[in-house]
């Protein structure tokens, strides 16, 4: 128990006062050490950037602008060069439909492993867990440069890397949905006598299968961007014609491949966005 | 006692039940039907996916033997013995590092006689091989040879007698023995080299030629305390430290540093986005901005540098600002500006307006309705997400850094493009891996601790 004891109302005011203080004093404190850190940061990324701030803001139109100008002066013949990039966007987007497709299917075991009272041993749900959280934290483009070396430059080593990095991530998102299932039609299915197998397909699959696509179409979209990243490492796709643009400083070419790539994500991030509202907004039977 | 007895069945009733039980069934073969299908048209996806990628052509030219040998490099070191008979030298050194030659052979190497050239050399592999380089020849003895193995270098090309069993690659001009992954010669005209392999990192705390290689962590301890200096100009704790700051094999101090840059452009770009998205998504918002044009522009505008990236961004920035991690740090803000301002808004849209009407009706100017009634409805959300973005900025940064913008992404893709220094790429790796796990740590903890 507190030693305090309150007799009067001029005690409570005392006392109010006095947790206001503090927290005013803790809140101005963390603000102070925030501000600081921020100031020192700034300071120290100034000093080891190669170029200035000041100097750096004036010129920063003048890239965007040569490639605006180069764009114009290629006139209608540009509209051939979204043709002619058209194979190497739709290999970024098989790249990352492929790795999805992949890091759903191992996800989907992990995150069953790693979920309690699910009917799997104790002991494999912690390691499940921090195996995601390693598979998580691993950057893509450390497994993909590994695997380049080993398999060649295809697309494939960034296929393994952004699947591996998938597995993580939606693992883990997707333990969390399992851990907030309906227990009822699992007792009902074990009452029955169902299988651990039966038990998951009939009463855990279709109550976080709808959560599960949501959480799949998002990472997709993420995956296209993490596949065109990787493109530039060597892994084909539009990443590599991006990276071979910019070298040779083709305005019209990085023009033709930033609309390509933005009107991808653009679309799919619709896309996705209006099957996601539709799959979580509403209820979604599987026998339907 | 009671017995139950079933009512009796009405003319209806047994149709009734069928009906309803082939309608129970036709719902569950479609339940099935329905995944089935979708499976199969993943499945044919798969199967398109797998010829357009060329998949067996690539298993075709894989070099998976490349990946065990650089599993292997990355966890062990390798010292070499290599007598090179056209210019009379031999030298024993730990391979990759330029400095790192023994003046003394090591306990597993004996050499007996003064000159190192015409003198008998026994190298003890460890693992019960025996390689002894005699001359212009080696012997390889061990447990499955029946006998030795005399491998002789001569004018134009390689000789060998004796039992030779699968691990041995023999061509006239090139002999190499590979017993295990852990021993290795190699046998050229006018050459022989041996390669002994060890677990673990080489001169991992100290330079080899430092005078601190090889001491114990005891041995440290008590010298960092001793008043007896080895450099007269520092104390000795300090010099220690030095020496490991500076190791030129591994550059811990360097890779601090880059490790530093990534956090700060991680850091920094997170909180200029939060702190830019913020008022943007005020103006984002139906409820605080009731002019629809403005409104759909910053919308659009949210959407356009999201949708961008901050690796094309970065690259733009590298431009302008050069490489380092302001780079990095406008690249990140830019695009997190987009995320966090369309989420922020999306939480102002969901605020509870009774508090804020509460406050108007006390005559509350503009100023205090924003700070006490809505500021403190999306705090949480703010700092929640802004939290979030921290940890995955963490690891955009690794990326962006590594295609130009510096920090430790930079430091790595250094390490992979030299292709020899793989102990030093797994280094960098893991303390990547550890930097991603604690700011994810981290943000969760603080996220919890903010949210109570």
């Amino acid at each position: 128990m507190t030693a305090q004891t309150i007799t009067s109302v001029d005690q409570i005011l005392e006392h109010s006062s006095g947790l206001e203080k503090r927290r005013r004093l803790y809140s101005g404190l963390f603000g102070a050490i925030f501000i600081a850190l921020v100031v020192s940061g700034f300071i120290a990324a100034e000093e080891m950037n190669s170029g200035g701030f000041v100097q750096g803001i004036t010129s920063f139109f003048d890239y965007p602008s040569a490639i605006v100008v180069e764009t114009w002066e290629a006139g209608p013949a540009w509209f051939g060069l979204l043709w002619t990039y058209f194979p190497a966007l739709i290999e970024t987007v098989n790249m990352a439909a492929v790795a999805t497709i992949f890091g759903t299917v191992f996800a989907m075991g992990l995150s069953l492993a790693a979920t309690r009272d699910l009917g799997v041993h104790p002991v494999l749900v912690p390691i499940a867990r921090r195996t995601m959280d390693i598979m998580r934290a691993f950057p893509e483009l450390i497994i993909a440069l590994f695997l380049i070396f080993m398999l060649g430059t295809t697309p494939v080593p960034a296929i393994i890397a952004i699947a591996f990095h998938t597995s993580g991530a939606l693992g883990k998102l997707f333990s969390e949905v399992n851990e907030n299932v309906d227990r009822g039609p699992l007792e009902g299915m074990s009452a029955a006598g169902a299988s651990w197998f039966k038990r998951v397909r009939w009463a855990v699959i279709p109550q976080v299968l709808p959560n599960y696509t949501s959480y799949m179409l998002l990472r997709f979209e993420i995956n296209i961007r993490a596949s065109a990243i990787l493109g530039f490492v060597g892994a084909g796709g539009i990443g590599t014609e991006l990276r071979k643009a910019i070298s040779w400083s083709n305005g019209a070419d990085i023009m033709a491949l930033f609309v390509l790539l933005f009107l991808t994500i653009m679309l799919i991030d619709q896309f996705s966005g209006y099957l996601r509202r539709r799959l979580v907004g509403s209820s979604f039977m599987l026998a339907s | 006692m009671s017995t139950l007895t079933a009512p009796p069945m009405a003319p209806g009733d047994a149709a009734r039940i069928n009906a309803g039980q082939a309608d129970v069934m036709a719902r569950h073969r479609r339940a099935v039907l329905w995944p089935a299908g979708l499976l199969a048209l993943v499945c044919v996806y798969l199967i398109y996916a797998f010829i357009a990628f060329d998949v067996p052509g690539l298993i075709g030219k894989s070099r998976l033997d490349r990946g065990v040998l650089l599993g292997l490099d990355s966890i062990a070191y390798k010292v070499h013995i290599e007598k090179n008979l056209r210019r009379d030298q031999l030298e024993i050194a730990v391979e990759g590092e330029r400095a790192a030659v023994y003046e003394t052979p090591p306990d597993w190497v004996t050499i007996d006689g003064a000159d190192p050239m015409t003198s008998k050399i026994d190298i003890d592999m460890g693992s019960g091989y025996r390689f002894v380089i005699e001359g212009s020849s080696v012997t390889l003895t061990g447990p499955d040879l029946y006998e030795p193995l005399v491998i002789t270098s001569t004018e134009d090309g390689v000789e060998w007698s004796g039992a030779t069993p699968e691990w041995v690659l023999l061509d006239p001009r090139k002999v190499e023995a590979r017993p295990s992954l852990f021993e290795r010669v190699q046998v050229t005209s006018g050459r022989i080299l041996v390669f002994r392999y060890f677990w673990g990192w080489e001169d991992f705390w100290f330079d080899f030629r430092s005078p601190l290689s090889g001491l114990s962590a005891g041995e440290l301890w008590s010298l960092a305390w001793s008043d007896d200096r080895i450099d007269a100009e520092v104390s000795n704790a300090h010099f220690i430290f030095d020496e490991f700051w500076g190791n030129p094999g591994w550059q811990h101090g360097d890779v601090f540093k880059a490790l530093l840059e990534t956090i700060i452009m991680a850091f920094l770009g997170t909180v200029v986005a939060a702190f830019i998205g913020l008022p943007l998504a005020f103006l984002a918002a139906a409820n605080f901005n009731p002019d629809p044009v403005s409104r759909f522009a910053i919308r659009r505008v949210f959407d356009f540098v999201r949708g961008v990236d901050n690796l094309i961004w970065s690259l733009i920035f590298i431009r302008a600002f050069g490489l380092g991690p302001l780079t990095g740090v406008m690249a990140i803000a830019l695009t997190d500006i987009g995320t966090l301002g369309k989420l922020f808004s999306e939480a102002i849209e969901n605020i509870d307006n009774k508090q804020v009407e509460g406050m108007q009706s006390t005559g509350a100017p503009a100023v205090t309705r924003y700070r006490f009634g809505v500021i403190p409805q999306i705090l949480p959300v703010f700092i929640s997400q802004s939290l979030y973005y921290l940890e995955s900025n963490t690891r955009s940064a690794t990326v962006i850094g590594a295609l130009g913008a510096g920090g430790i992404g930079l430091k790595l893709v250094e390490t992979l493009r030299t292709g020899k220094d793989w102990e030093n790429t797994l280094y960098i790796v893991v303390l990547t891996v550890i930097v991603v796990i604690g700011m994810d740590m981290l943000s969760g903890w603080l996220r919890r601790r903010l949210s109570t």
